[in-house]
């Protein structure tokens, strides 16, 4: 008990500090790129909301004399496009589109989804075949297929590619909530819980919910590159966003017949989705790795 | 301390003669699975008609080899498994039947687990943790906090300095004191322990061991002490039930047991214990080869495989826990040696050497 007593004399405020999430924070917080990630992200985010303060522009206002002009041009920093449009400003209102499509449909796509997963491993039994059997159908089919699929099925229009981009999320989502709620649910601590006599709802809610939303976040967290791409794809397509609304995928798409007249131009939003997407990888891998612990 | 309430008084119904716990006929078998369409019929006998009885306020010590369905007894015993056939009857009641509810044998019946590292979770607090049983039974946050932190005390961890840590800054003796101090949160009259200490460094086993001895004293608590180390079972038990293949070979008072045993399967266990002496020292295994395949357990004794007092008549036909073999308290041994009538050539040694 000496040993014991020697590492033990904390500070009330020390002690409350280490909490699991201060851990992983501080951890997280020591890993140069995901804090690069992390920054990247945080920028894209903040120019996209303050959009009209940053802007040099009107994204909307373009001039038939001034088309296609190369970047570092006098008046246009990187460039217009097609219409005469500036390049910059368009690639920062850009980002509210594009951002929403990527995050929103990841963030219904993780609430549904880890619902679905948790219920049925927690279940188990024939009731979790019934529900994983039926969500593999939906996995057997290639994410863009799907999501081209349901958008084309659906209308175009942004709110029915977010839709379709949710329904192709769930099945991921829920097949890795659902490995690893059937992992906790072993756990002698939750067979504690039952035989302290607990209900289904409050071990859920106490033992499981914590030990399994973290990887199913971290896994969520790299879904949003993905998302961003096949919602790109999907405008590019011309399933999502409609001209003359400002957004990458179909900017790339618009500036397509440019590419031999500016090609750095035409490349920009390209960049832009590349930027972003491994942004929110990396930042992914990062809190992975920082969630990590001996638990 | 008010939780050392009477936990035998009140609550007592049947007296000290009545049995706490009895077992009849417990059966587990779980189905192989060896593919989509066949397997059926395959099954693995875990736990194969066992019987027993744990009096008031003594400790059973239950012994055997790893797989021979100690820790699937305290499961069903549990009900963290379904049992397939079987009794169990707490303190004259049946359990899961009209009479005892699971929600009230749970709160009398609680189960400190092996692995003290997986038994935590993770993401609790030690007080939360102990208080999350009375919590889930009605008990206010604060009340269950205080209580918690009573039997933090008491199982030697300081509540101020170990309530708000999180089991990864605790050593495994101390996670050990957790469950032992979440297991007594619900009051319960009957501890099943199953392996407490053997994950944990000999010194610190001792520690728990005589903190469990103190534990029992104050509470009045009733112990199923399950082990495959002998020298534990010694220290801790009253009465000894030696397992293998998922069937009771012997049981008895664990003194007799431990110095005369009748069945060979506990000589050989006896005698692979390591002596300290070197005189005393084993030279070759007692036993030879695996334990068999529960899935096809041998006829007969399912023993004879590996005894070396095989006779014709051990693979013919199984032998039952035979009748009281005249000690103190009662002794009884499923082996035909221990049967005259058996026709075991080994049987008419015995009578003569008893």
């Amino acid at each position: 008990m000496a040993l014991a007593a020697a590492d033990t004399a904390l500070p009330e405020s020390r002690r409350m500090g280490r909490g699991y999430w201060a851990d992983v924070g501080r951890r997280l917080m020591r890993d140069p790129v995901a804090v690069t990630a992390a920054c990247v992200i945080l920028l894209i985010v903040l120019a996209a909301i303050l959009a009209p303060l940053v802007a040099p522009a009107d994204p909307y206002k373009g001039s038939m004399i001034r088309r296609l002009k190369p970047i570092l041009d006098a008046n246009y920093l990187l460039g217009s496009d097609e219409l005469g449009r500036d390049m910059l400003t368009r690639l920062i209102y850009g980002g509210r589109l594009s951002l929403f499509m990527g995050v929103l449909p990841v963030v219904s796509a993780f609430l549904i989804g880890s619902s679905i997963g948790i219920f049925a491993g927690y279940v188990g039994g024939w009731v979790n075949t019934l529900i994983m059997r039926t969500i593999d159908v939906f996995y057997a089919f290639p994410s863009v297929l799907l999501a081209i699929a349901l958008s084309g099925a659906l209308g175009a229009g942004i709110l029915n590619a977010i839709v379709s981009l949710t329904i192709v999320f769930i099945p991921l989502i829920s097949r890795v909530a659902e490995a690893v709620t059937t992992q906790i649910r072993t756990r002698d601590y939750v067979e504690a819980a039952r035989v302290s006599g607990a209900g289904p709802l409050t071990i859920i809610r106490v033992h499981v919910l914590g030990n399994v939303l973290g990887p199913i976040f971290v896994y969520a967290t790299s879904l949003i590159s993905v998302s961003m791409i096949l919602a790109s794809g999907l405008s590019f397509l011309g399933l999502g966003s409609k001209p003359p609304e400002p957004e990458w995928g179909l900017m790339l798409n618009t500036l397509r017949t440019a590419i031999y007249v500016q090609p750095l131009v035409a490349a920009l939003p390209g960049a832009m989705i590349f930027i972003t997407s491994i942004s929110f990888n990396l930042l992914s891998d990062g809190l992975r790795s920082a969630m990590e612990v001996k638990q | 301390m008010t939780l050392a309430s009477d936990s035998g008084g009140a609550r007592d119904r049947g007296g000290p003669a009545q049995p706490l716990l009895s077992v009849r006929g417990l059966v587990k078998h779980f189905p192989v699975k060896t593919g989509v369409f066949g397997g059926a019929g395959r099954v693995v006998r875990a736990v194969d008609h066992i019987a027993f009885e744990v009096s008031k306020r003594e400790t059973l010590g239950i012994v055997g080899e790893s797989g021979c369905g100690k820790s699937t007894t305290a499961r069903l015993l549990m009900h963290i498994i379904a049992r397939d056939a079987g009794e169990i009857l707490f303190d004259g009641e049946k359990v899961g039947a009209r009479e005892l509810d699971l929600s009230s044998y749970r709160r009398q019946v609680q189960m400190v687990f092996q692995d003290s590292h997986a038994s935590l979770n993770p993401r609790l607090t030690v007080e939360d943790t102990v208080a999350f049983g009375p919590r889930v039974h009605g008990v206010s946050r604060s009340t269950a906090l205080r209580q918690a932190h009573d039997l933090l005390n008491r199982v030697g961890l300081e509540p101020a300095r170990f309530g708000g840590r999180y089991p990864h800054e605790l050593s495994g003796g101390q996670r050990q004191r957790v469950n032992i101090a979440r297991a007594l949160a619900l009051q319960p009259r009957l501890l099943i322990l199953d392996e407490p200490v053997s994950a944990l460094d000999k010194s610190v086993e001792a520690q728990v061991l005589n903190l469990l001895l103190d534990l029992k004293d104050e509470f009045g608590l009733t112990y199923l002490f399950i082990s495959h180390d002998l020298n534990v079972v010694r220290y801790m038990s009253d009465r000894v039930m030696v397992m293998y293949l998922g069937k009771a070979v012997e049981v008895g008072p664990s003194d007799v047991i431990l110095k005369d045993p009748r069945h060979p399967y506990t000589t050989a266990l006896l005698a692979s214990m390591p002596s300290m002496d070197p005189d005393n020292r084993t030279e070759e295994a007692p036993l030879f080869g695996d334990p068999p395949n529960p899935i096809d357990p041998p006829p007969g004794c399912r023993f004879h495989t590996r005894c070396k007092f095989a006779a014709p008549v051990c693979s013919a036909r199984e032998p039952g826990l035979g009748a009281d073999l005249g000690d103190d308290l009662v002794h009884r041994v499923a082996c035909h040696m221990a049967d005259p009538s058996s026709g075991h050539p080994g049987a008419v040694a015995a009578m003569e050497r008893a």
